[in-house]
């Protein structure tokens, strides 16, 4: 009992915040990687690049799973408390909010983002 | 008085006569009207929230701002992403491999222009580029020194022209006409007179014209064009310029073999007639700043007649 108290008064840690868009990061690169090698050592001489679009594809479930997880996460910290609680005093509870909100928000960004990279290479589909 | 400028052909990318260009012009529409939703939108939601008076309720405030803040400008945005990215695989597919091909070279500031024949010759122009209607044409793009950029607004995108790489674009002219080509990369002290002359004609006009610009210079027969063609050798001309049929072999300059069928001088600076052809050999930075060709100023009037003459015979 002591111990899920002493888990709930923690403060939410700030990586949590970067943790979405750094997973949207390493989405893009990933994917531009595939196509730069793939174009570079491996495709054929009319260039297409299916192999790319289904790494891609992959790469985008995985990368959306986790921001989603992340989104949740943060929504669960917002939710954290009485409705009124303030975003911005200094107490625990109100920066739990804020983190949990500002981790919401910007999942969100970063799975539109995710899918704007990957419509890229989904839609070409050539090494041209 | 100074020569007048050039303004009598197309250079805007809302007047497309190729297949890219219209596409580039639809999208264009289709974004200005994206974009003018969105702002109706996000403007019309802060009005409402300052002009109605009194408080707003919280749920149907938190509904507005985030489905007109966020969702709505999402929506529209990723439908025209789609919409433009749908037209990727088109635009960069290859063209056939019959196609007709022509080599580019970005110099500062003029454009070094190569077309291939059908019995494998390589014939060399410069600064005017003409185009069969109705067939996809392939440009191979290159610079000989900085960064430039190749773009004919009215047929289609621009593509860059690096040093040491080779990049391709593909244009489908589809109306007959006069247009304008200009580098959009700046590129140093005359980029913004380092344009070229662009006319798309029926493919027997064009041949004809193949088959003009693919033969040597002809031989002059008046005597002021036969010493203006002595002057030229003697004054040095030839170790910039080439001449096709005589001795002047130069690469630092323009192929100068079919002067006098180019519609512009100084890469579509001036119209291509005798005063400003004048003007050009004895005020050369005057008509464009920074070109490498230095001025002719000692040469006597009847030095400059004479060489005019033998210029303006090489059709």
């Amino acid at each position: 009992m002591s111990k899920s108290i002493s888990r709930d008064n923690r403060v939410s840690p700030l990586w949590a915040i970067v943790s979405a868009p750094a997973v949207w990061a390493v989405h893009f690169l990933a994917s531009y990687l595939t196509a730069a090698i793939f174009c570079a050592k491996l495709a054929d001489s009319d260039g297409s690049a299916g192999e790319v679009q289904l790494a891609v594809m992959s790469y985008t479930v995985i990368a959306l799973l986790l921001i989603a997880a992340i989104g949740a996460s943060g929504f669960r910290r917002h939710h954290h408390g009485r409705h009124s609680t303030s975003h911005d005093d200094s107490g625990r509870d109100a920066q739990r909010r804020m983190i949990g909100f500002a981790t919401f928000l910007l999942a969100c960004l970063s799975a539109v983002a995710t899918l704007f990279t990957a419509l890229v290479l989904v839609f070409v589909g050539t090494c041209h | 008085m100074r020569p007048e400028l050039i303004d009598d052909v197309s250079q805007s990318a809302l007047d497309p006569a190729g297949v890219g260009a219209t596409q580039i012009v639809d999208l264009f529409h289709w974004m200005v009207g994206g974009g003018v939703v969105i702002w109706l939108i996000v403007v019309g939601l802060s009005v409402y929230s300052i002009v109605v008076p009194g408080g707003h309720r919280p749920r149907l405030t938190k509904t507005l701002v985030i489905g007109g803040g966020a969702v709505v400008p999402t929506v529209v945005l990723s439908s025209l992403l789609c919409y433009a990215l749908a037209m990727l695989p088109e635009l960069h597919r290859p063209p056939p491999s019959d196609s007709p091909t022509v080599k580019v070279n970005g110099v500062r500031w003029w454009w070094r222009v190569q077309y291939q024949t059908d019995d494998g010759r390589t014939i060399e122009t410069a600064n005017e580029i003409r185009l069969p209607v109705d067939e996809a044409v392939e440009f191979k793009l290159t610079s000989e020194d900085v960064i430039h950029s190749f773009w004919i607004p009215s047929l289609g995108g621009k593509v860059d022209m690096i040093p040491g790489r080779e990049t391709r674009l593909k244009l489908y002219p589809t109306r007959v006409g006069k247009f304008r080509g200009v580098c959009a990369e700046y590129c140093g002290t005359a980029h913004a007179q380092m344009r070229f002359d662009v006319t798309v004609m029926p493919r027997p006009e064009f041949n004809r014209w193949l088959s003009n610009q693919s033969s040597d210079a002809r031989e002059p027969s008046q005597q002021s064009a036969i010493r203006g063609g002595e002057l030229f050798r003697r004054k040095g001309c030839g170790a910039c310029h080439t001449i096709r049929g005589t001795d002047a072999r130069g690469r630092v300059g323009p192929d100068l073999t079919h002067l006098a069928s180019r519609s512009s001088l100084g890469a579509a600076t001036k119209p291509n007639n005798t005063e400003n052809l004048r003007h050009w050999i004895t005020h050369t930075h005057h008509v464009k700043p920074g070109v490498t060709m230095p001025a002719f100023q000692a040469l006597d009037e009847r030095e400059v007649d004479a060489i005019v003459a033998y210029l303006e015979q090489l059709h």
